[in-house]
């Protein structure tokens, strides 16, 4: 971090009183550490997407073009007509402001335009004025002009959203913010407004097949040093399949698991369990990044870079799909995929073929979720876990923002840590399942120079986090997504120094006690486990 | 400012009514009144047709429990519905007991620092109050429509007035329906941030409604005017014979002309979210995502880049590789 940059200390100083200005008005100030930088032009090109130049949010001049106005308006009436959630949303707001204080960006800013309800009326002030009867009034009824500085603003908030959806919890009417942020970041798109640590993972994406742009080849290198890795702290060889046809079932991963770390280990966790029940199943280099940016893009490119799966997974000739641990790619396959990219008739209804289990809840999809099939394993006995071996870890769990609030997958991962760990412990119940807090970094906005924003925004969850830590002694945040794996370490360096962020699965395979194996002294990140014999407790 | 320009214009409506009325009764006790009724049924046609007419193209389901996946996993169907009758009961909660605004809380960051939450359950109280005393007094109202008047709104009357308070008995839904609305007008004006998202049509609603109540309230308990004539009139109104007899006190023109207002700008207004929360995909949708297939009826073709393609473009990295190729 920076000289510049605020320490916690200064930055919870905030102050909740809105400015006694008439919000109408725009205001927008693009200052450091609160935004991020533009889409790059050579990935805006390559997407096809409009108007791809140099230009940065603080340039006066947005190099917007000419008929800018006219391109969103049609966009707008567009998605009124095409999205029932878009329309339904403008009209029946009754601003009870029941969702104020449930946005962790306005918890941590004060910025009354943080307010999810807020956020909406940025985009509903001009909905009035061009699209209803009584926007001809103006600011009495809560419309206004759209200008440029409206703009400027709907692209300062809409990429201060992390489309995390605890605001729609609150709501009486279920209003979800997170659905009016992606429809007014696909309008931002429309005149070529956008972020690079969105386009270019995105641009990557179509290409390569990952947000990080690895080629067949580095992707493969990437899985041989993760066996090797493995080989070396187990003793136990391990030959990763990659796109191999034939295979039972074809496993789909964020590429940040092959490429980044914490990450990394939970890869490692996942080789270990399937070496270990003798899985037959394949990775692809193609189908090589269930994370989809497109989430935080348009509809329109989450179908696009989404199609690879099925597409996949037909080429391959597997029988069903499952899914590691992330949490917007499962947003995208729990909600859209059979949709956009389905129907997946030439998959099989999934079955675990260890247990016989079927996966009834994934009968159309086909796709499973790595803890669904994990927690029947243990379920089912068909593991043999050593959860002393986790002695060293005191561990919570981070519900993510898209695995609970889209698919309610709260048990699963717990049930399997509550078996892998000794020491479990679950933090305040205002900001985890339903009420979880997002990372603050998550729909694309995880990037460094957005940091005080991240920070702002990731304060609710660090500070729950911070409260099992001095009363557990909790070391270690748990969590099912690559996007909290990125950037909650920033989060815990920062707020709560001390926790470490990890996978489920992971922490699984430090458990995990695999026939052949030498003994284990050290975890899967090579850290010391405590010694054998440690008393057992139920946490 | 939007607060007292919205009071300003109740009062000038209250005054057009108490005016109005007596100088041209047949205005506002019989043409104003149907035509507001009129427009209340084309305009809420009208937007119930276009929202329901406009695709759900996602099941965007907010989950707020435990889904259903494995079999012994105990999933939480209420906040989680997987079926059809599960999310009518979902949606029937939130229709008649708010739910989802009972869940309200209090953020607030103490010293530490800790963010430390807390009960802020008024607001769904008042808002229940308001809104089933409101129903509750609008059933009451058939007495004034239906002759003989059904048995039935004569023991809302009876329940109504039970601790027998004063002549004309006082009906407890009176007290609070006031109670409830002056909470949520005040909520608006002391709470700083509610202050800032309000806006004139937020105000409107709730004087309007407060306007409609006292005129009432003034009527019954206080000129205790004699409901002979306000009855002739109402039936002539239902029975499409409609006459306005001599000697209505003008009060009641203000109370006939608020809610004429009120019901012809219901749909225009967010009031409509009456009609709105049963359409709202994020609450009226099974989660059965993976299990049952959505349909988007606009599903375009867009541009994807196939197998093909990437084989081709990264060919001879896939070959040094050593992975298997489709086109060798
Ligand atoms: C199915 C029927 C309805 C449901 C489920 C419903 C639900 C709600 C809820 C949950 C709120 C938010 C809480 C609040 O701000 O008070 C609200 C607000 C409101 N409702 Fe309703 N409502 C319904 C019908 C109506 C009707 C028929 C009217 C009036 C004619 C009405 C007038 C209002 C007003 C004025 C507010 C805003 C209160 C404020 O400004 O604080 N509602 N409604
Ligand atoms: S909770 Fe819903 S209705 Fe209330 S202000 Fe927020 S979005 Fe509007
Ligand atoms: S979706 Fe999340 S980040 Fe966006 S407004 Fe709602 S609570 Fe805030």
């Amino acid at each position: 971090m920076s000289e510049e940059t605020l320490s916690p200390e200064q930055l919870v100083q905030i102050d909740y009183t809105p400015s006694k200005k008439n919000w109408l008005d725009p205001t927008v100030e693009f200052r450091k550490g609160t935004y991020c930088y533009s889409g790059v032009a050579k990935h805006v090109k390559y997407l096809d997407l409009p108007n791809p130049r140099e230009w940065q949010p603080t340039d006066s001049d947005w190099k917007l073009p000419p008929d800018w106005k006219q391109i969103i308006l049609d966009g707008m009436k567009e998605r009124l007509e095409k999205y029932r959630s878009f329309r339904l949303f403008m009209d029946i707001c009754v601003r009870c402001g029941a969702c104020a204080d449930k946005c962790h960006f306005y918890v941590g800013s004060g910025d009354p335009k943080n307010m999810p309800v807020m956020r909406a009326e940025l985009l509903r002030s001009v909905y009035r004025r061009y699209f209803t009867a009584a926007g001809k009034l103006g600011k009495l009824a809560g419309a206004r002009d759209l200008d440029e500085g409206v703009l400027k603003e709907w692209f300062y908030y809409f990429y201060q959203c992390t489309e995390c959806r605890r605001c729609s919890v609150f709501c009486p009417y279920g209003i979800d913010t997170a659905e009016i942020t992606m429809i007014g970041r696909e309008l931002l798109n429309l005149v070529g407004c956008n972020i690079n640590w969105v386009i270019e993972p995105v641009s990557n994406c179509f290409r390569t097949g990952n947000h990080l742009g690895i080629q067949p080849h580095g992707f493969k290198d990437s899985m041989e040093f993760a066996a090797e890795d493995l080989e070396e702290i187990t003793g136990i060889k391990i030959e990763p399949p990659i796109n191999k046809k034939g295979a039972e079932i074809l496993f789909i991963i964020p590429s940040a698991d092959y490429f980044a770390s914490p990450h990394y280990y939970t890869l490692l966790g996942y080789m270990l369990l399937f070496k270990e029940i003798g899985l037959d199943y394949t990775f692809s280099a193609f189908a090589g990044e269930g994370g989809n940016f497109g989430l935080f893009t348009s509809h329109e490119m989450i179908k696009r870079l989404n199609a690879k799966i099925y597409e996949e997974a037909k080429r391959l000739g597997v029988k069903w799909i499952l899914g590691g641990e992330c949490g917007h790619m499962w947003r995208v396959m729990h909600q859209y995929m059979d949709t956009m990219n389905g129907p997946a008739d030439f998959l099989e209804e999934p079955v675990s073929p260890l247990t016989g289990t079927r996966f009834e809840n994934a009968l159309s999809t086909k796709m499973v979720h790595i803890c669904e099939f994990t927690a029947d394993l243990i379920k089912n006995n068909k593991l043999k876990i050593d959860a002393s071996r986790n002695n060293h870890r005191k561990v919570t769990f981070h519900d993510s923002c898209n695995p609970a609030r889209a698919l309610g997958l709260f048990e699963e991962p717990r049930y399997i840590l509550r078996k892998a760990c000794n020491y479990f412990y679950e933090m305040p119940e205002n900001t985890i399942r339903e009420q979880t807090f997002c990372c603050g970094a998550g729909a694309g906005l995880g990037t460094d120079e957005n940091l005080e924003m991240r920070m702002r925004g990731g304060f609710p969850r660090a500070n729950a986090v911070k409260y099992v830590h001095d009363k557990y002694g909790v070391n270690l945040l748990s969590c099912i997504c690559a996007i909290d794996k990125a950037t909650l370490p920033t989060l815990m360096d920062y707020w709560v120094p001390g926790v470490e962020v990890g996978g489920v699965h992971e922490l699984l395979a430090n458990a995990l006690v695999i026939e052949g194996e030498r003994e284990r002294t050290t975890d899967l990140r090579g850290d010391e486990m405590e010694q054998s014999g440690a008393e057992t407790t139920d946490a | 400012m939007a607060a007292f320009y919205s009071l300003i214009l109740v009062l000038l409506l209250s005054i057009a009514g108490y005016f109005g009325g007596s100088a041209a009764g047949t205005f506002f006790g019989i043409i104003i009144p149907y035509a507001a009724i009129a427009v209340f049924l084309v305009g809420l046609v009208y937007r119930i047709l276009l929202w329901a007419n406009t695709p759900v193209p996602f099941r965007i389901t907010a989950t707020c429990g435990q889904q259903k996946s494995l079999p012994w996993i105990q999933s939480n169907r209420l906040d989680n519905p997987a079926s059809g009758t599960a999310t009518v009961i979902r949606m029937a909660l939130e229709v008649l007991l708010f739910r989802s605004l009972f869940r309200n809380t209090k953020a607030e960051i103490k010293d530490g620092p800790r963010l430390v939450f807390s009960e802020r359950k008024f607001l769904w109280l008042a808002a229940l109050a308001f809104h089933w005393t409101f129903l509750f007094i609008l059933f009451r109202h058939l007495r004034f429509f239906l002759e003989p008047v059904p048995g039935c709104v004569l023991i809302a009357q009876e329940l109504d007035g039970f601790f027998q308070i004063g002549t004309p008995i006082l009906y407890m839904t009176d007290l609070i329906i006031l109670a409830a609305l002056a909470f949520l007008l005040i909520r608006r004006l002391a709470d700083v941030q509610i202050r800032y998202i309000s806006l004139f049509a937020d105000y409107f609603a709730l004087f309007l409604l407060l306007g409609l109540a006292l005129s009432g309230v003034v009527l019954r308990y206080f000129i205790k005017t004699d409901i002979s004539g306000i009855k002739e009139l109402a039936m002539g109104l239902v029975t499409f014979s409609p006459a306005v007899p001599a000697g209505i006190h003008p009060i009641f023109f203000i109370h006939i002309f608020l809610l004429s207002i009120l019901v012809a700008y219901f749909p225009f207004s967010k009031l409509m979210h009456m009609g709105g929360v049963f359409l709202s995909p994020t609450r009226n949708l099974a989660n059965n995502n993976r299990t049952k297939r959505h349909i988007n009826p606009w599903n375009h073709p867009v541009k994807v880049h196939t197998y093909e393609e990437w084989e081709e473009e990264f060919r001879d990295k896939i070959k040094a590789a050593g992975l298997p190729l489709e086109k060798v």
